[in-house]
């Protein structure tokens, strides 16, 4: 009966969390790995696009919402969500004609590129904060659990509960739809190809005719359909703060370069191998050793290895390490 | 004599503002024939060959497909004008399977192009047995393959191949010349450029010898392998 409650334990606050951050984290990091491996740079501007998709998605929720629509259990926000991707398309193609569009004809250097996303970045960041405000916004509506705690322990008979929560099935059930399209589109897709080939040498996917403005067109709004899911699916998870989008870029980073940047399959493997690094080192595990431990020998502390405030700490250590030993990441990824 | 179906016409040329590395250089290829480029190193051949597909700048000189003058157009106008090139180094796209390379190669087709496809599997049968498998994972003589089936997936009316036989073994080597000749033969003009001065004027019908990017010798592939001239400097007596 410990053992099952320590299992239980373990899946309700690491599991399950880790599973649901480490797909938000993993679409966050499919778009820097194709803008990577695309258009040669490293987006720093990421996490505020981010934020900008969920802040329109958010707008749109609560027009919805004092229009009285609404899907039921599930939150609004979905019902918004294409408007946001929409919104981010629209501010991306016009920040590509106005700003990375004059650099690209220049040929600069990858390095003046992310340099100029930094830029881009601070401009993101304020025009979110000038329109929303910098302040926490909350927009989920509809259920709240797939299955609560209380539910779970008169259904089990278990001292530990498992709650999930709707936005954590939501955000999986998303990320898996999202991934199986994106691969697919970027597979089986005469466009998608196109896209591969470019990246792959764009000297000689230029003898073959394929027209880079359009790829880059193309990779602009796919990266901005992937960060406003991304955005909205952590927004509705935890809580919307412009602030918290742009910290989550040092673990989305994390997340693209551990996985081999430039490669989808790794950008998603990198985001759970973030999520459950953070989730397992900031977790307090004496509960599940009170569990598994023989009675005298139970920890008196809380066992946790990293408090919660430190949990950035986590994906930066992995980050050094994986680029002194791997710098092409765990999947065969480009150098950085 | 008519004009040639491809030529490059006493060019003066150079990479951006640098200096000329083209002088007064003339390269031509008749329809259904192999034209070969050799030199020594640093002569300029693929220099010569580049200007004919517009990746230089060109400061004299004209550019002459089926007599329209295309000296204006760039690298990828030329493409759809119906010139293929295959460059020298990174020919092909080395994460797509050898099937997606191909389909790249016909990018610019909007008809159906499986009859291409079946063409070229016919003439490189290895790459029909690996048309799954990533380019990269191919050895150097396959990816040659890869790559000049690439750019035959356009329906070339001429092709230039820039020293197709580099860094080849010599087993395969014989093979790709085989598989050049069959190009050839299915009637597209070749314009290539070889370091394997010998063997490449063995099997073509004009022969350019270029010099510090000038014409030194030109004549019948089998001229100059008689000229008493290009072999004492060239094919090592």
């Amino acid at each position: 009966m410990d053992f099952l409650n320590a299992i239980i334990a373990i899946s309700n606050y690491v599991l399950v969390p880790g599973i649901a951050y480490g797909s938000q984290l993993a679409l966050g990091a499919l778009g820097v790995t194709l803008i990577y491996g695309i258009l040669r740079f490293s987006n720093f501007a990421h996490g505020d696009t981010m934020a900008f998709g969920a802040m329109v998605t958010i707008l749109f929720t609560w027009l919805f919402q004092s229009m009285g629509i609404s899907l039921g259990p599930l939150p609004t926000a979905l019902l918004a969500l294409p408007f946001g991707i929409l919104g981010t398309m629209a501010l991306l193609l016009l920040t590509d004609r106005l700003v990375y569009r004059f650099y690209r004809e220049q040929k600069a250097k990858p390095v003046i590129f992310v340099i100029v996303s930094l830029g881009v970045m601070f401009i993101m960041n304020g025009l979110v904060r000038f329109i929303i405000g910098p302040g926490n916004q909350r927009f989920a509506d509809g259920e709240r659990f797939i299955m609560s705690a209380r539910d779970f322990k008169a259904m089990t008979g278990l001292r530990e509960g498992l709650a999930i929560k709707t936005t954590q099935g939501l955000t999986v059930v998303t990320a898996v739809i999202v991934v199986i399209a994106l691969f697919w589109f970027i597979n089986r897709t005469r466009t998608g190809k196109s896209m591969r080939a470019y990246s792959d040498n764009e000297d000689l996917a230029l003898l073959s005719g394929i027209n880079p403005e359009r790829v880059v067109m193309y990779t602009w709004m796919i990266v901005a359909a992937l960060t406003t899911i991304a955005g909205v699916l952590y927004g509705l998870d935890k809580s919307f703060k412009p602030f918290t989008y742009f910290q989550l870029l040092l673990p989305i980073f994390a997340s693209a370069i551990v996985g081999g940047l430039g490669n989808p399959l790794g950008a998603i493997a990198g985001g759970f191998v973030i999520a459950f690094s953070e989730v397992t080192i900031t977790y307090a595990w004496k509960k599940v050793l009170v569990y598994l431990m023989p009675t005298n020998l139970e920890p008196t502390g809380l066992v946790q290895l990293l408090s919660t405030d430190y949990k950035f700490a986590v994906s930066f250590v992995i980050l050094i390490v994986v680029l002194l030993f791997r710098p092409t990441g765990l999947f065969k990824g480009k150098s950085v | 004599m008519s004009e040639p179906f491809l030529i490059g016409d006493a060019m003066t040329a150079g990479y951006g503002k640098g200096p000329d590395i083209l002088h007064d250089c003339t390269i031509a290829v008749n329809k259904g024939e192999i034209a070969v480029i050799v030199g020594p190193n640093g002569a300029g051949k693929s220099t010569a060959m580049k200007a004919t597909f517009g990746m230089l700048d060109m400061r004299g000189g004209a550019v002459r497909l089926d007599g329209k003058d295309i000296t204006k157009l760039s690298p990828q106008d030329r493409v759809i004008a119906g010139m293929g090139f295959v460059p020298q180094n990174a020919n092909v796209f080395t994460s797509l399977t050898v099937q997606e390379n191909l389909e790249m190669g016909a990018f610019i087709r909007t008809d159906d192009f499986s009859d291409t496809m079946t063409q070229i599997y016919d003439l490189f049968p290895i790459l029909k047995e690996k048309r799954n498998q990533e380019a990269g994972e191919l050895s150097g003589g396959q990816r040659q393959q890869v790559a000049v089936g690439r750019a035959l997936m356009t329906q070339p009316k001429v092709l230039l191949l820039d020293e197709p036989t580099a860094g080849v073994s010599p087993i395969v080597m014989d093979e790709l010349f085989d598989r050049i000749i069959e190009v050839a033969r299915t009637g597209i003009p070749i314009l290539m450029v070889e370091q394997n001065a010998r063997q490449a004027l063995e099997i073509a019908d004009q022969g350019y010898v270029l010099v510090q990017g000038r014409n030194a010798f030109t004549g019948t592939g089998k001229d100059l392998l008689n000229d008493p001239e290009v072999r004492k400097s060239f094919l090592g007596g």
